[in-house]
């Protein structure tokens, strides 16, 4: 009897937690809009534990590499690491100038310079569900960071800020499954977007059968979300199907190693499609 | 298990989690620490704790990634309890049951998260049937792992115990 008492009563516990819990999904579901305050708070809170993990974490591992290690090797490794990562930005600055100068050249004779404000952030955690492919870097708001800015790294697009707090933020990575950008293959001009699986891997929608599209092309980003500067690199073709419908199935290998990333780049600067939705909206 | 341990257990499990396991994920597979935890208490203080453990989990795994708060929740509670209910009903003690009860487990943790989140239409999941195997098959064997590193620790303290006071006469 006193185990069919037990049995009971977490019978009737499990039925109040799924219940409540139920009415907390359906209470969000029905009224959500933008980040729903309890997320950001707590968010807010633990970021603030991950940052201290963080710390201990990267001071032990330095403290191995840079000293029991190789102390010297790291240190050069570290200012050349800092060099290439300079140039690849650079590349892909004038990347974008270059792409962004040729087309409006051709199109309205005009010539435009590009010049990115970013702000550079340290990651400090990874998603606490494997289900998100998200990160916490240390920047916040109070460092002039918001909501759907883009973020970069060397290589190229790593994904979109999507929580900030006052001193970090949370950035949700191009390879989640809810995530996506306007993209552009470099080669043919063919536009389409680019979406995430939840695995390593990218896949690109909406490119029309009728484009000559072969592994190895470059994705880069068309400017048109709004949230990504155009020109940017996103990854390479991995491989291209024929779906059998009116647009070809294409794989994408994102540029940027999301398992080695231990800096990014924040774009403060806003990109031209925002800056006319924020002025139609004013 | 007490209270206290059980939300000190979650908690390395999700500070574990945002911050080790982002190098251990590998393509699609990837272990979620936070479900081992919540069904090794299950397994080990039966239902109650289970899924008491597994809304704490849960929607403490809500509220930091950018999901609808009560979805993973509810998903690790229904987890808890029936591997709780599993845990007294039927004798887990060896290796194999452990692994198909963690195996289990991931998956129907799986089929409730992701079946949630297609039923509200908020997010799509294609075919995640290799990403789902590949995670219940590594969260088996760290459960399985964690099961008997628990085991064996205790009993190598007595044993080192009871070889000194062996020398000492």
């Amino acid at each position: 009897m006193a185990i069919l008492d037990i049995r009971q009563r977490s019978g009737y516990l499990f039925l109040a937690v799924t219940l409540g819990q139920i009415l907390l999904v359906s209470a969000q579901v029905n009224s959500k809009s933008g980040v729903p305050v309890i997320e950001s708070v707590t968010f807010g809170i633990f970021s603030e534990v991950q940052r201290g993990l963080s710390g201990g974490f990267l001071g032990i591992r330095s403290l191995w590499t840079g000293y029991i290690g190789l102390r010297h090797v790291k240190a050069e490794n570290d200012t050349l690491k800092r060099d290439l990562a300079a140039a690849q930005v650079a590349v892909q600055e004038q990347r974008a100038l270059a792409d962004r100068t040729r087309g409006l050249e051709n199109l309205l004779g005009l010539r435009q310079q590009v010049k990115l404000n970013t702000v550079a952030a340290e990651i400090i955690g990874a998603a606490a569900s494997p289900d998100f492919r998200t990160l916490t870097i240390d920047k916040g708001t109070r460092d002039g960071v918001r909501a759907d800015m883009s973020v970069i790294a060397p290589a190229g697009v790593v994904g979109r800020l999507v929580v900030p707090s006052m001193r970090s933020a949370k950035v949700q990575l191009l390879i989640d499954r809810n995530a996506a950008a306007g993209a552009i293959i470099e080669r043919t001009r063919a536009q389409g977007v680019v979406v995430g699986g939840g695995d390593d891997r990218l896949r690109m929608e909406y490119v029309s059968e009728v484009f000559d599209i072969v592994v190895g092309d470059v994705v880069v980003t068309s400017g048109i979300d709004g949230i990504y500067p155009k020109g940017f690199v996103i990854g390479q073709i991995e491989s291209v199907e024929r779906s059998g419908g009116a647009y070809k199935r294409i794989t994408i290998k994102p540029a940027v190693d999301f398992r080695s990333l231990e800096e990014v780049l924040v774009v403060l600067t806003p990109t031209p499609a925002r800056e006319a939705a924020q002025g139609v909206s004013e | 298990m007490k209270a206290v341990g059980v939300i000190l257990a979650v908690a390395v499990a999700l500070a574990l989690q945002t911050t080790a396991a982002r190098f251990l994920v590998r393509g699609s597979v990837a272990v979620d620490l936070v479900l081992v935890v919540v069904v090794y208490v299950a397994l080990t203080s039966g239902p109650a704790a289970g899924l008491l453990s597994g809304t704490f989990a849960g929607l403490a795994q809500d509220a930091l990634s950018s999901s609808v708060i009560g979805i993973g929740g509810l998903a690790k509670t229904l987890v808890g309890f029936l591997a709780g209910i599993i845990g007294t009903q039927f004798i887990v003690t060896a290796s194999l049951p452990r692994f198909v009860v963690f195996f289990g487990a991931t998956v129907l943790h799986a089929v409730v998260f992701m079946g949630l989140y297609v039923l509200l239409d908020l997010r799509h999941f294609g075919e995640p049937y290799a990403a789902v195997a590949g995670q219940a098959t590594a969260n088996a064997v760290v459960g399985v792992v964690a099961f008997q590193l628990a085991e064996l620790l205790p009993g190598a303290v007595e044993r080192r115990r009871a070889g000194k006071s062996r020398l000492r006469r």
